[in-house]
């Protein structure tokens, strides 16, 4: 079984792959900048999606977790000794250790402590851009210098589609790239045991601590994970923007990241990646509706995050399980209506259960 | 000495709003076990309607009284419209809901009145008192914001040590089933706390406005200090929220007078977690924690 999933998964990234090249090759440089966004975007809201549809905790603070991973992504960019792979990957340590400390204060709490927790983080981040203003660049921030396309990138790339990489298109790989290597990780954590673990923390805690899991570790574990993803979000996000600064890394940023989760679904990868897409996408077209309306630029600015925010609410109103929830429930539903019309005729007997018992636990809540 | 006594003053003066914000989110939490991060922005739009009042030349206290009033009906709505539904659904439904509500007031309030920095009426002076030679930062609208907060808290604790409405408040949160079985209309108690909550909350709005500039994110960060407050208070004890609102004043006064104001929110997260890996229970904590 194991080996399946795994298989799947690796099944899936290739396919995902190929649709990334298709996509990347077949679009304008201003599409493949707004790829690389939703890239970015999608990679820290799998790791929210993990900490938050698994384990059932809150995170207000992954936007600021993701300023940790731009600003250090851009001060070694600015030393231009280590690899693009190396950087981000250091990026992406430095803020899984900052997680690991909020992490152990809050998560071995229960409840509203890591919501709280992340949210004073989400808050305080900006101030300390602002204090190490010498270091750091203040209110206007640093700058990203993103390192030459390699030689054997821009071949490859030439090989397939005989077209020359431009800066924005080769950030929109390394993205992409990211992003898959990131949702495979996840997607075998969430399938194995540690990911049942988590279930188990999420569902029932006395349960799961009868059943010896230290709900501690199983929590601090959850968010390490999740910063990491953060981290790396940041550090994409660094190269595609291309400048890290206070104003990127609003309260916002953290509350847009929640909406995309829970409207695609908490707990899965690919409603992540729909959330991911909308908050790309959406803005632009919300505010030029806006300013068709005839509202002001300042004002048609604030339609998207009003959108964002209507969203969450109806959503949890109306379909706690987001889109990829509902849709595999109503899946499900015509599935077991199926078996159950073909069963009529043959037998009077009560509807046999169309859920296997290994079917899957819980993946919508 | 003399900046020592004065930020001690400063400090006292802001730990007094950030007990009265502690104080809306504790009375949340008591009875509903939701924190409820929207109170910023509720606060928030509770102060412009107070300076919309204010700007259509009706006096201070006009305003004042608009505000606290459209604190209590907005609480009120926001319990029975939108938190009403999910209740008895996991915890981290409504906490979300409560989050959308951040966002939404954030807009609709950037949508009527701008995003711009507009100043904000003081009905007392701004200015430190002058004693003798030497300039105390102890202003009179400080004492206003003392004075008020200690009366809110003291009605408030009539309310609920003296009266039988109180009482019932009290049994609904502690426990519903066997309130409900003794005739307290439950739903109503938690609107109603609600409303006192958003009440108490308009208050600190109105008082961090006081003197100052607002605009739709300044209460932001009054929600991170009203939160760590009330986790050093222990979450559960209005008192404790108090005492924690005063601590961490304090403190975030001699961080922001000694070190820098940019810091204070970094500040305010140091003090929540070694709160939280020292004494979880709070300051305070005596019961120990359910266990399996």
């Amino acid at each position: 079984m194991a080996r399946s999933v795994l298989l799947r998964h690796l099944g899936l990234a290739v396919l995902g792959l190929v649709v990334v090249v298709l996509v990347l090759e077949s679009t304008s440089a201003f599409r493949n900048a707004q790829f690389a966004t939703m890239a970015y975007l999608g990679i820290a809201a799998g790791g929210l999606t993990v900490l938050t549809g698994l384990n059932g905790q809150l995170s207000l603070g992954h936007g600021a977790l993701m300023a940790i991973g731009a600003y250090t992504t851009a001060l070694l960019l600015q030393d231009q000794q280590l690899p693009l792979v190396a950087v981000l990957l250091v990026a992406s340590a430095v803020t899984t250790l900052i997680g690991a400390v909020i992490g152990v204060a809050a998560a071995r709490l229960h409840g509203p402590y890591i919501a709280g927790a992340t949210l004073a983080l989400a808050v305080a981040v900006p101030g300390v851009a602002l204090y190490f203003n010498d270091q750091l660049g203040g209110e206007q921030g640093l700058n990203v210098f993103v390192p030459d396309v390699p030689g054997w990138f821009a071949d490859a790339v030439y090989f397939l589609s005989a077209q020359d990489v431009s800066g924005s298109k080769y950030v929109a790989y390394v993205g992409w790239l990211s992003l898959i290597v990131t949702f495979v990780l996840l997607a075998n954590l969430s399938r194995s045991r540690v990911g049942r673990t988590w279930r188990a923390v999420r569902d029932d805690e006395v349960a799961a601590e009868i059943a010896g899991i230290p709900l501690g570790r199983a929590r601090v574990l959850a968010f390490v994970v999740s910063a990491a993803c953060a981290g790396l979000g940041g550090a994409v996000m660094a190269l595609t923007v291309r400048i890290t600064a206070p104003s990127g890394f609003t309260l916002t940023l953290s509350l847009s990241l929640l909406t995309a989760v829970v409207l695609g679904g908490l707990g899965s990868l690919t409603g992540a990646l729909l959330g991911a897409a909308l908050l790309t996408f959406l803005p632009q077209l919300v505010t030029s509706l806006g300013l068709d309306v005839g509202l002001s630029d300042l004002q048609s600015a604030q339609l998207a995050p009003l959108v964002y925010g209507l969203t969450l609410a109806l959503v949890i109103l109306l379909a706690p399980a987001g889109i990829v929830g509902s849709v595999r429930a109503r899946w499900r539903r015509q599935q077991e209506r199926a078996t159950h019309d073909y069963d009529l005729p043959t037998t009077t007997a009560p509807p046999s259960p169309a859920r296997t018992p290994g079917d899957e636990p819980g993946g919508d809540k | 000495m003399q900046q020592l006594l004065n930020t001690l003053l400063t400090g006292l003066t802001l730990g007094m709003v950030y007990a009265a914000f502690a104080l809306a989110l504790v009375l949340i939490w008591r009875s509903t076990r939701i924190i409820n991060f929207a109170q910023a922005p509720m606060a928030m739009i509770t102060t412009y309607v107070a300076l919309t009042v204010i700007d259509a030349d009706y006096s201070y206290w006009v305003g004042f009284t608009a505000a606290l009033l459209s604190g209590l009906v907005l609480g009120a709505a926001i319990e029975r419209l939108v938190i009403r539904p999910v209740e008895g659904k996991p915890h981290i439904n409504a906490v979300i809901l409560t989050l959308g509500l951040f966002i939404v007031i954030h807009a609709v309030a950037a949508l009527l009145f701008g995003s711009r920095y507009r100043s904000f009426p003081a009905p007392f002076g701004v200015r430190g008192f002058q004693v003798g030679e030497v300039n105390v930062a102890l202003t009179g609208f400080g004492i206003f914001t003392i004075g008020s907060v200690v009366v809110v808290m003291l009605l408030l604790v009539a309310l609920f040590r003296g009266t039988d409405l109180g009482l019932m408040m009290r049994a609904a949160a502690f426990n519903q089933e066997v309130a409900r079985l003794l005739g307290v209309r439950v739903g109503r108690m938690f609107t109603l706390g609600w409303a006192l909550a958003a009440l108490v909350g308009s208050l600190s709005g109105l008082l961090i406005a006081g003197g100052s500039l607002v605009h739709p994110s300044y209460m932001d960060s009054a929600v991170v200090f009203g939160f760590v407050a009330a986790v050093l208070g222990g979450l559960d004890s209005p008192v404790g929220a108090v005492v924690g609102g005063l601590v961490l004043g304090v403190s975030l006064s001699f961080v922001s007078g000694y070190v820098g104001s940019e810091l204070v929110a970094l500040a305010a997260l140091g003090i929540l977690m070694v709160v939280l890996l020292l004494r979880p229970g709070g300051l305070f904590s005596h019961a120990t924690p359910r266990r399996v």
